[in-house]
């Protein structure tokens, strides 16, 4: 059960992009709850934050095209009691008011809650400006903020609510368009921090956010099926905190970790999971996929996503690559310690 | 309305121990932003001891008036008028800075009661204060928000863009004043990144704009009272100050945005000080 009693099946969500669940989600929460307050910065429609507008006019800011304004005045907003939503692209969520961000917001821990669309790749034919593929790596370095990276609309839905019940700044990150749906239904217990199985397998673990999770659950299905590989696929869908127990249980269990997202390979969810490795002291075989330290090419979300290789095919080959490597195994963690 | 000779005395007398109450803390922070604490005294005493409607003891009380010290680095000369107004204790000023103290440099407002908000990165103190400002709109609230903001930060496109904000949602209930002190670091303001014509650019962004001299109390009262209850749009009050007022060798001196004091400079600035409120 979603933590404000909203819930969701897949047959409400299917004909609505990821962001169009979002602005239905935060009706409803606003309907509840007088405190809530929406802005933008002239991408109200684009951010589907605008059907808080429509609804609730009163109750919404379009601060025109800046950014730098907006997230100082929903700290200001914060301060004085209210709790803002605030929706723009990811990249200058992230990057143009990002100081903002860190100094007005996170360093003053105030209840704002930003959620960014156009995440990763997803609007992959604007190019790299509007491509956003740093967020995770720099949201993750403020202290006091939560980051979440959910994996369809449902999660969005349940991401929202969540984040509106827990009290601090949360940055979640969606994509643009629709989002091939993982979850039949809203009451599959989630949870901030909280990683989500969408697989159980003993032979090696595949963890992922966004995109990604439905790919590699995709995946995990076909490798069961095809090669005999028990596949276990983790749903990281908070970056941060991230789960720790989830990733040394997968490195105990299954000692082989991929990790795949739709972000720079550097600092983001593969990074975080590699923190968590190496403190642990265990070894483990362990590989990131996502966007190499490059620009992303142009093209369509699920062409970028084939050719960065976290689509289903991607997946699949990434696997069975490192299933087909030598790999030392043994039972004895003492001396690994 | 104009104050009286009597209050006027008061307001002098609460400045001069302010000033050197600064000038004791740059001591014992081993340096800070002194030029710009001092040029802002006479406007920092009329807020803490004439306008906002705060309780010392209840430092979040909902429904006190806001102050957003948008020039953050200003902290040696906040804190002490904090600590006056008994927020903490005055002894807490003598680790201004020091390992481990509540009180640095750009005072952070979940570790010193009485700040509203934490600031120190210039130009962020408008948009916050106007979110403020609305966010008291929204929900009915009385209480005002004041923003005091330096000249030099006025550089900075945030500023503008709350300006525009501000002017476009016609708030009425923030009170933005600017100390005008004509200095920032590297030197004059109007040499590093010219802002005049600074009255016409806060005018073209749809502000009233109300220019006193900002060591002159009745000026101050009448523009402050002016920006209170004007309902038409947001009133700016540009403040024309001395950077380093008071102190001599400070005075209109770049160099002095920031510095370090030892024990016969301290005497030196104190005697100034003393000697300023003897003449007037």
């Amino acid at each position: 059960m979603a933590a404000d009693g909203l819930t969701y099946t897949i047959e409400d969500t299917a004909n609505m992009s990821t962001a169009e669940i979002y602005g239905k989600v935060l009706i409803e929460l606003a309907e509840k709850n007088n405190d809530i307050v929406g802005l933008s910065a002239d991408l109200a429609k684009s951010t589907k934050i605008g059907q808080l507008a429509a609804k609730h006019p009163d109750r919404f800011f379009n601060v025109g095209i800046a950014e730098q304004n907006m997230f100082g005045m929903a700290a200001g907003l914060a301060k004085s009691g209210l709790t803002p939503f605030v929706s723009t692209f990811a990249v200058f969520a992230s990057m143009r008011a990002a100081e903002q961000v860190r100094t007005d917001i996170a360093y003053q821990n105030l209840n704002v809650k930003i959620i960014a669309t156009h995440a990763g790749t997803s609007f992959g034919q604007a190019g790299t400006t509007h491509h956003c593929t740093e967020d995770l790596a720099i949201m993750r370095s403020f202290a006091n903020m939560t980051v979440i990276a959910p994996a369809d609309g449902i999660e969005t839905a349940n991401a929202v609510q969540a984040a509106y019940n827990y009290k601090g700044p949360v940055y979640i990150r969606i994509n643009r368009g629709f989002d091939k749906q993982l979850y039949e239904k809203s009451d599959y217990g989630f949870e901030i921090g909280k990683a989500v199985e969408l697989h159980p397998g003993t032979d090696i673990t595949v963890i992922a956010c966004g995109v990604a999770a439905y790919n590699a659950a995709d995946a995990a299905n076909i490798l069961e099926k095809e090669d005999g590989l028990s596949v276990r696929v983790i749903n990281m869908h908070t970056i941060k905190p991230i789960d720790k127990e989830a990733i040394i249980k997968a490195v105990q269990e299954t000692r082989r970790i991929v990790t795949f997202e739709d972000h720079n390979i550097m600092g983001g969810l593969g990074s975080a999971v590699a923190d968590v490795i190496v403190e642990s002291g265990k070894g483990c075989a362990f590989e990131k996929v996502g966007i190499p330290d490059e620009y992303a090419i142009i093209g369509l979300p699920e062409d970028l996503q084939n050719h960065y290789g976290f689509d289903t095919n991607g997946i699949l080959a990434k696997v069975r690559e490192i299933m087909g490597k030598d790999f030392e195994e043994d039972e004895d963690w003492e001396d690994e310690v | 309305m104009a104050l009286t000779e009597q209050e006027i005395q008061e307001f002098n007398k609460k400045a001069c121990q302010l000033r050197k109450d600064t000038i004791d803390t740059v001591y014992w922070a081993g340096g800070g932003h002194v030029g710009g604490s001092l040029s802002m005294m006479e406007i920092m005493v009329l807020m803490y001891y004439k306008y906002l409607n705060i309780d010392p003891s209840k430092p979040q009380w909902d429904d006190r008036d806001r102050f957003v010290m948008s020039k953050g680095h200003a902290g040696v000369g906040y804190a002490p008028v904090l600590a006056d107004k008994g927020y903490f204790p005055f002894d807490m000023l003598k680790e201004f800075n020091h390992t481990h103290s509540r009180l640095g440099m750009h005072l952070d407002g979940n570790k010193v009661p009485g700040v509203d908000v934490s600031t120190g990165s210039l130009g962020h103190g408008l948009p916050i204060a106007l979110g403020l400002a609305l966010g008291a709109r929204l929900q009915g609230k009385k209480w005002l928000t004041y923003c005091l903001l330096g000249d030099g930060e006025c550089d900075e496109g945030s500023v503008w863009e709350a300006a525009m904000a501000a002017s476009h949602f016609k708030v009425t209930n923030m009170i933005t004043i600017i100390d005008r002190n004509r200095m920032m670091i590297d030197g004059p303001t109007e040499d590093v990144m010219k802002l005049e014509p600074f009255v016409d650019k806060w005018k073209a962004f749809g502000f009233i704009v109300k220019e006193v001299d900002g060591h002159d109390y009745n000026q101050l009262v009448d523009a402050i009272d002016f920006a209170i209850a004007e309902e038409s749009g947001p009133v700016v009050i540009i403040a024309n100050t001395v950077k380093g007022k008071c102190v001599g060798f400070m005075e209109d001196n770049y160099q002095w945005h920031y510095g370090g004091l030892d024990s016969e400079k301290v005497t030196e600035c104190k005697e100034c000080i003393d000697n300023y409120y003897c003449e007037i």
